[in-house]
């Protein structure tokens, strides 16, 4: 049988506290998950749930301190620099924010080259596999000579869409790729990614907060709270027909863009939380968190 | 609080200490002509070991340095090689001009370039242009030159203060402020000029927060704005450059001292190095460092209270 | 670390006003800029000459720095062969200037090359590398840092000798913590960009990394030190030299200006010479480092008044058909300046009313200039904006064209606002509880204990459960959900007419967001208040309003009651935005495509 794209169990990750001889915090307890090939698994969470960690520990940009990732079989969790240099041929990654995840300094071409050089590709394959990359995400030929600020916030996330998908790799981890995002160039950046997927079958792990994105482009869906994985499922049903109650209260707390499904997805959510009141512990309230480190840590 | 005080101090005397021993190994690479030029250019080679025998420079270095310690760690620093006046109450008597230099020089660069500052940072326009031109003025001329400027024109041409020399303050405080005007003017000119850009670039910073629009939402008074909220947030960093002005002033102080002729601590530790005379080297070291930890010290709880973020808990 | 969910965008509704010929002049190389800026010509000109005088100076004067002639004491200048007189020893001054600047050269190069070493590798090494070794670097630079330099020359005295080349290198070392600190903030601040991460999942070499990504911002701001840095050097070497360090066999500025300060009165321009050009040559280091400032970091921010905008004579004039509305803004335009000196409007023409009670959504992308009009009718735009046309009424009054105290008035009482950003909307070094009291007091006279009890009562109106706790907090010790609910009490303490709200939601937690609508609409019904309800979300639209403006490029391109806008949008914008929604019915169909293949691999 074949081992899955990517497996990931009881993967624990801690970070530090902040200044001397403070406590390290877990932020990751145990998460379990796989990905198949060609297929788009959904992370979906609110801030402090852990989702952009899972990301980051998969990248190796973070190193856990239990479990175990495993990428088509082979056991990933602590692999060096070397190896991580040949893993970057079929893991990549397209970041949250378009302004900061491209150098300011380098032109467009040169971004793009830099993941195609380290795999060892000469100049002249590097530009013509620049401009084949540029067509697909919908840039224009000359974009190459051209720096990042003279594009717009959706250009610029085409750009680190190419990068990602220069060296052809199998996984993409996307961190909240469209969140930065206006409406109509989200939805058109949103496209790109499933049409990408539909002609190079590249796996992504799509984290987000926001159920609607998860929706449009998720085959299958995990929703992620407080470091643990508290429901996955089709993405169908996680999304329009949620088990766990967390995931019904994030559902309903989504306000929809109609008025009159609106109203009533409100009152669902009120009654659902006057039913909690009256018998605690069915759903913990999530908010009124008195932990400083809670927002935007 | 207490306890976070007290781990500074220490640190500040491990540090002292740290200081003291590294200027001492690096003095030792020159005892021999230190005790030459206690006996004058004539000495023998022979003479120059007898001399450094009685000086006890003779013995390993870190005996020595460990014997200065030990006393220096019940209040004797020794006497000085070449008047034999005990170090302490020399450097005592000498620190008095120098800091009343240095200190007003500070109070004074803090008024000004916090002035300036923040009048250049709101006002915009000729006020804006008047304090970047002061302060760039204070950039551009050398200290020295500065000095030597205001000595011809206050004291030469306008006969307004003495060129040299000093009075005590207990002896007449009118001719002792005269006496140190140029002096700590001098010393100002340098200082506040980066103060003043320090202050007005963070003020421009903090104006542009949001924090300062929804303040005046709220119907709050622009003068409220600057001054409670906006100042107090710029305050930290321009407490950390006036700092490293202090210590850059006891530097400064050096020179200014030789130009004005004042009896000061720096005009006293030049003689004293010129000569090699290492008790006072080591005494004025020892001084300079633990001067320096204090206002380290005291910089950092000024700004734990202005912002609650650094605050020790 | 997660992310919160922050929708960016509209934040950069203000700033980012995107000028592609402004782009396109930047990506100029740094270098035919600073051609370009005539203080760096001049400056780096009269640097070379003086450099390249104290090369040649053996073949231009006819006598060397040192050599005394009875004859030449006190010379005038231009007195055979000495171009600018002798000193009082005897010798050449002209020789003696030129010598002089080859010292200073000498220092600034031992100095800056010195500092510019230790500081650059430790501080690349310190901040890109282990947090341990960073522990150890930052403890032995303060410790340098703390010593007064000056003092630490002079004691070293016996042991240098007073040989200024190796006083310089020790002055080096005590500039070196400074560039140390420059270097190791940007390695950081570069280390945390996202392109950095991008450039280690691309599997870049560490090496690569630091050269490629990282050395290329720290270039600009070392470059720039380096003029300071040699400035210093020259300043301490001769500082030194005129305390009388070192053999008088050295020719030096500070010798030649102790020299000719002792001879003061008799010769005065002994003195001068050897001022002048020291003062020249301190000078166009500080003004070229200025100038490599600007071009290489952008040019100095510009002073920021706190002030109502400048109303152009034609604002407020409008006094056409009074709407009995609550809030009325007619024809309202406002422009910015670009750097060309022309004005770039940003709203043109936006003409909407609010009814007491009522809640309008302004609705549109990032640029759609609906947070300017939000900041126009408040009055505070930044002091740079212009209003170019228009009128905002507010209760009959026109707002636009009073000054910042008459606007302090209406501001708070009648028309108050909550911020997008909780956090940052706060001042970090106040207690909620003083801001809240400051504000209460502003509007409504009372003492300090009853605006405290004021401020408690509302804390717990907006759902606060701990409203002491909170009272008594600094901002960063409150989550960012409790930051805006306190921000929503500081707003509606008056009992406003109006409340304008941008993008209240936008930064916070879904289930958050839920409760912060909820309690805007409670507030709503109970204050009677109407609500500008700024945002780029229609879920908070259908949730929160009565009526629909949809803003594009600066213009209100429809407006309408909510139910219709969702059911029969008539502008084509307008069905764009509502087309690139993503709603129940957007759930991915097709099956993952490559899996099926490997399902077929193996049932074979």
């Amino acid at each position: 049988m074949t081992a899955p794209l990517l497996d990931l169990s009881g993967l624990r990750v801690t970070y530090p506290g902040r200044g001397f001889r403070a406590r390290p915090h877990e932020v990751l307890h145990g998460v379990s998950l796989l990905a198949r090939e060609g297929e788009t698994l959904g992370i979906v969470g609110e801030s402090g749930s852990g989702k952009t960690t899972l990301g980051r520990a998969v990248l190796g940009l973070v190193t856990p301190s239990g479990g175990h990732v495993r990428f088509r079989g082979r056991d990933i969790t602590h692999a060096s620099r070397k190896e991580r240099r040949a893993l970057a041929r079929d893991i990549q990654v397209v970041f949250q924010d378009p302004y900061s995840s491209l150098n300011p300094a380098l032109a467009v071409g040169d971004i793009l080259s830099e993941p195609l050089t380290t795999q060892g590709a000469t100049t002249r394959e590097a530009r013509d596999r620049i401009a084949e990359l540029l067509d697909q995400v919908g840039l224009p030929k000359d974009a190459a000579r051209r720096l990042p600020r003279e594009f717009s916030g959706g250009q610029r996330q085409r750009v680190a869409i190419a990068r990602a998908l220069a060296s052809e790799p199998s996984l993409i981890v996307c961190d909240e790729p469209v969140s930065a995002l206006d409406l109509t160039t989200r939805a058109r950046v949103l496209d790109l990614f499933v049409d990408i997927q539909r002609r190079t079958s590249v796996a992504y792990l799509f984290i987000s907060h926001d159920l609607a994105v998860i929706r449009h482009v998720s085959h299958r869906v995990s929703v992620m709270r407080g470091g643990e994985i508290v429901e996955t499922g089709d993405a169908g049903q996680v999304t329009s027909l949620p088990r766990h109650p967390y995931t019904q209260m994030l559902l309903l707390a989504a306000p929809v863009p109609d008025p009159v499904a609106q109203r009533e997805r409100r009152q669902e959510r009120h009654r659902l939380l006057a039913r909690e009141r009256a018998e605690p512990g069915a759903v913990e309230r999530v908010e009124q968190g008195t932990d400083p480190g809670q927002f935007g840590s | 609080m207490i306890l976070y005080v007290l781990r500074r101090l220490i640190a500040g005397l491990v540090l002292a200490v740290l200081v003291t021993m590294i200027t001492f190994l690096l003095l030792s690479t020159s005892f021999d002509d230190i005790a030459g030029s206690t006996l004058g250019s004539s000495a023998t080679p022979a003479r120059i070991e007898e001399q450094k025998a009685q000086l006890g420079l003779d013995r390993p270095v870190l005996v020595q340095y460990l014997d200065w310690l030990f006393h220096a760690v019940r209040g004797d620093f020794g006497l000085s090689y070449f008047t034999s006046e005990p170090v302490r109450s020399a450097i005592a008597a000498r620190l008095g001009v120098t800091l009343s230099v240095v200190l007003a020089a500070l109070l004074l660069t803090a008024v000004v370039g916090v002035t300036l500052g923040v009048l250049a940072a709101t006002r915009g326009g000729v006020v804006d242009r008047i304090a970047q031109g002061a302060s760039l003025f204070g950039h551009l001329v050398p200290n020295l030159l500065i000095a030597i400027g205001l000595v011809w024109l206050l004291a030469l041409r306008l006969h307004w203060f003495p060129a040299t020399g000093y009075t005590p303050l207990g002896e007449d405080p009118t001719r002792w402020a005269a006496s140190i005007a140029i002096p700590v003017l001098a010393l100002t000119a340098a200082g506040a000029a980066s103060l003043t850009s320090q202050v007005r670039g963070a003020m421009i910073d903090e104006l542009r927060k949001d924090y300062v629009r929804t303040l005046r939402t709220r119907g709050i008074r622009p003068r409220s704005i600057l001054l409670r909220h906006a100042l107090r947030n710029a305050a930290g960093p321009a407490l950390t450059v006036l700092s490293l002005e202090f210590v850059q002033m006891f530097g400064g102080a050096l020179v200014i001292e030789q130009v004005f002729a004042l009896p000061g601590f720096g005009s006293y530790a030049f003689n004293a190095s010129l000569q090699g005379d290492v008790p006072i080297i080591m005494g004025i070291t020892l001084f300079a460092v633990l001067l320096v930890v204090c206002v380290n010290l005291l910089v950092d709880l000024a700004n734990g209270w202005l912002n609650p973020k650094a605050r020790i808990r | 670390m997660s992310t919160a969910p922050s929708n960016a965008t509209p934040a950069r509704d203000q700033g980012d006003r995107h000028d592609p010929a402004e782009a396109a002049a930047s990506r100029r190389s740094p270098l035919r800029r600073l051609l370009r800026d005539p203080q760096a010509v001049i400056s780096a000109g009269i640097l070379l000459v003086i450099v390249a005088l104290g090369l040649l100076t053996p073949l231009i004067t006819d006598h060397g720095p040192n050599q005394a002639s009875l004859d030449a004491i006190n010379a005038d200048a231009g007195s055979h062969g000495y171009l600018l007189g002798g000193d009082k020893s005897g010798r050449d001054i002209f020789a003696r200037l030129l010598s002089s600047v080859n010292t200073s050269v000498v220092a600034a190069l031992i100095g800056t090359g010195i500092a510019l070493a230790i500081g650059v590798a430790f501080g690349l090494i310190g901040g890109y590398y282990d947090r341990r070794l960073r522990a150890v670097t930052e403890w032995v630079f303060s410790l340098v840092m703390t010593f007064p330099g000056l003092l630490l020359l002079i004691v070293l005295l016996p042991v240098t000798n007073g040989d200024y080349r190796v006083t310089m290198m020790i002055f080096g070392v005590l500039l070196s913590p400074g560039v140390y600190r420059l270097v190791r903030n940007l390695v950081l601040s570069v280390r945390s960009e996202l392109y950095v991460d991008a450039a280690r999942v691309s599997g870049l070499p560490d090496r690569r990394i630091l050269s490629r990504h990282i050395l290329y911002t720290v270039r600009g701001p070392v470059v720039i030190a380096t003029a300071f840095l040699a400035g210093a050097s020259i300043g301490v070497q001769s500082g030194l030299a005129f305390l009388g360090v070192g053999p008088s066999t050295v020719p030096s500025f500070g010798a030649m200006i102790a020299d000719g300060f002792t001879n003061f009165y008799e010769e005065p321009l002994q003195f001068l010479w050897p001022s002048l050009t020291l003062g020249v040559i301190t000078a166009s280091l500080v003004l070229l480092g200025n100038s490599l400032r600007d071009v290489l970091e952008g040019g100095r921010p510009e002073p920021s008044r706190i002030t109502a905008p400048a109303p152009r004579p034609t604002t407020g004039l409008t006094t056409g058909a009074g709407s009995s509305g609550l809030l009325t803004v007619e024809d309202l335009a406002l422009a910015y300046p670009t750097s060309s000196g022309e004005l770039k409007e940003v709203v043109s023409g936006v003409t909407l009313s609010l009814e007491a009670g009522e809640t309008l959504g302004l609705v549109g992308e990032s640029g759609s200039g609906k947070t300017q009009t939000a900041f126009a009718i408040l009055g505070v735009l930044p002091a740079e904006a212009v209003v170019t046309r228009g009128s905002v009424r507010l209760d009959g009054r026109e707002l636009l064209g009073l000054s910042e105290r008459e606007l302090c008035g209406v501001r708070g009482r009648a028309v108050t606002y909550v911020p997008q950003e909780p956090m940052s909307n706060l001042d970090p070094s106040s207690t909620v509880g003083s801001q809240l009291v400051e504000g209460i007091r502003t509007t409504t006279p009372m003492s300090r204990r009853e605006a405290g009890e004021r401020a408690l009562a509302l804390l717990s109106r907006v759902g606060i459960s701990d409203p002491r706790r909170v009272f008594a907090s600094y901002p960063h010790q409150i989550s960012g959900g409790m930051a805006q609910r306190v921000l929503i009490a500081g707003a509606v303490a008056s009992r406003p007419l109006l409340l304008i709200a941008d993008e209240p939601t936008t930064a916070l937690d879904v289930t958050v967001q839920a409760e912060i609508l909820d309690l805007l609409r409670d507030l709503r019904k109970e204050l009677n208040m109407a609500l500008l309800l700024v945002t780029h979300d229609f879920g908070v639209v259908a949730d929160s309003c009565d009526r629909v403006a949809v803003m594009q490029q600066g213009e209100i391109v429809e407006t309408g009651d909510v139910l219709d806008l969702f059911s029969a949008p008539r502008h084509p914008y307008t069905r764009t935005l509502l087309d690139s929604l993503l709603d129940e019915n957007s759930a991915r169909t097709d099956q993952p495509g490559v899996a099926d293949e490997s399902w077929q691999k193996e049932a074979r």
